[in-house]
């Protein structure tokens, strides 16, 4: 399954979507928190979301994941 | 009754004010503006621009040599180069060298973009500022507030005032003042290349990148000690992991205490005497020139690496050469996103933005040792 991967290390600061939603290509899911910046993170595939893997204000790296695509 | 009424109103300031002073309250109230409203750098800018104000005021004498109340932070703090060193520990206790230990090629942004430097160095000096005041203007397109600082107060005191709010003002005004540039200079396939992942530096690598450069650097530059030294214990402290309330006290109350005294003694050295004068409309000329050539400069170095390298980097990070930190790498990672919403350089411009900091230091050192 497709997976949603933090492109850069940051804090989370919003989540725009629910599990079971249902996500396309280009889609703003997630936004990061990075040197007091916003960044949008877009959603890579079409599908549904399965599983989100992070909270607001949880600090990821580069390379987590953020949710999964089912 | 009368003549102490009189008595009163003469020993006021009010009867003399000069028409310097109703500007300088002007320039005290555009910046109290900017901080407030706009929110333009305003831990700067506000204790600037009511240290500008209150100076104006007649007859209050609070810089007054050996008198002053604002004199003596401005004596013991900015004029025997105490502040600006301690900013820079606050400010190593914040940085992240890692993007730079991870692509040290990055450097070399960081030296490319302090071209501006040294250009508008002759140029101030074509338009007859001497050597010394050539390089206080010079340095405001380094983009580091504390370095503008500390040079010009040991070079050219007199036009303190002029120089650290240029120099603040064009860091805040980046996002306006580099994205044209930018995009001038870069074609719109080159702003959409995506740069491969840094590679992970481990806590051992960062440890040593303050102690080794700390000891290369100012074996080098002997000059550069000041200030590198405070950058590098307290970039130590943060990377070491063991002191993490030293780090938080130099990057949090050490840091806001002296950013006080350092803002409210800068505004004071703007009397109406000293600031009203047109070179000071020059040095705000000279130095967002300063700027642009900085920035333009970092660019063409990105470029001029690229012709040699394999995996090619986005040319937008040479543009965070300026050691404007973090707002040139936060702006760099918005005009690579434009082009390219799945670009995320801002980590990639990281590098040469910390070694912009670097940079600039290295480059006032070699002007304070030529001409101090």
């Amino acid at each position: 399954m497709p997976e949603l991967l933090a492109p850069i290390a940051g804090n989370v600061w919003k989540i725009l979507i629910a599990v079971g939603d249902k996500v396309e290509l280009d889609d703003e899911v997630i936004i990061l928190e990075a040197l007091k910046m916003e960044t949008p993170i877009y959603c890579d595939d079409n599908g549904t979301i399965t599983a989100i893997r992070v909270k607001e204000g949880d600090a990821v790296n580069e390379g987590d994941v953020l949710a999964v695509i089912g | 009754m009368f003549d102490i009424f009189k008595q009163l109103i003469m020993s006021s300031g009010a009867v003399s004010l000069t028409g310097g002073n109703l500007i300088m309250w002007l320039v005290a109230f555009v910046l109290l503006y900017l901080a407030v409203k706009k929110q333009y750098e305003p831990l700067l800018l506000l204790p600037i621009a009511f240290g500008i104000l209150v100076v104006n005021l007649p007859l209050t004498f609070l810089m007054e040599p050996e008198h002053g109340l604002i004199w003596f932070f401005y004596h013991y703090g900015i004029e025997n180069d105490i502040i600006p060193p301690l900013i820079f520990l606050g400010l190593g206790a914040m940085i992240d060298f890692g993007p730079l230990i991870a692509n040290p090629k990055t450097l070399l942004l960081g030296a490319g973009a302090q071209v501006g430097l040294y250009v508008t160095f002759f140029a101030a000096i074509l338009f007859g500022f001497d050597l010394r005041e050539a390089a206080s203007i010079a340095i405001i397109g380094g983009a580091d507030g504390p370095t503008t600082i500390y040079l010009t107060s040991k070079l050219a005191p007199q036009l303190l005032g002029a120089t650290a709010v240029s120099a603040y003002a064009y860091m805040a005004l980046v996002p306006i003042i580099q994205p044209p540039i930018m995009k001038l200079l870069t074609t719109d396939h080159e702003r959409k290349i995506v740069m491969s992942k840094l590679r992970p530096v481990s806590r051992l690598q960062k440890i040593c990148f303050p102690i080794i450069s700390a000891m290369t650097i100012m074996l080098l530059v002997p000059a550069s000690a000041p200030l590198i030294s405070m950058l590098m214990l307290g970039n130590l402290f943060k990377e070491s992991g063991v002191v993490e309330r030293l780090t938080k006290a130099s990057s949090n109350e050490l840091m806001n205490i002296v950013t006080i005294f350092l803002g409210l003694s800068v505004g004071a050295t703007m009397t109406a005497s000293t600031f009203l004068s047109p070179k000071v409309l020059f040095i705000f000329f000279l130095g967002l020139f300063a700027f642009i050539i900085s920035t333009a400069s970092g660019l063409l170095m990105a470029k001029f690496m690229n012709l040699f390298l394999k995996n090619k980097i986005n040319p937008l990070i040479g543009a965070a050469g300026v050691s404007a930190v973090p707002m040139a790498a936060r702006c760099v990672h918005k005009v690579g996103s434009e082009a390219n919403r799945r670009n995320y350089l801002l980590m990639h411009a990281m590098g040469p933005n910390v070694a912009g900091v670097i940079g600039t230091v290295v480059a006032a050192a070699i002007l304070l040792k030529n001409l101090g």
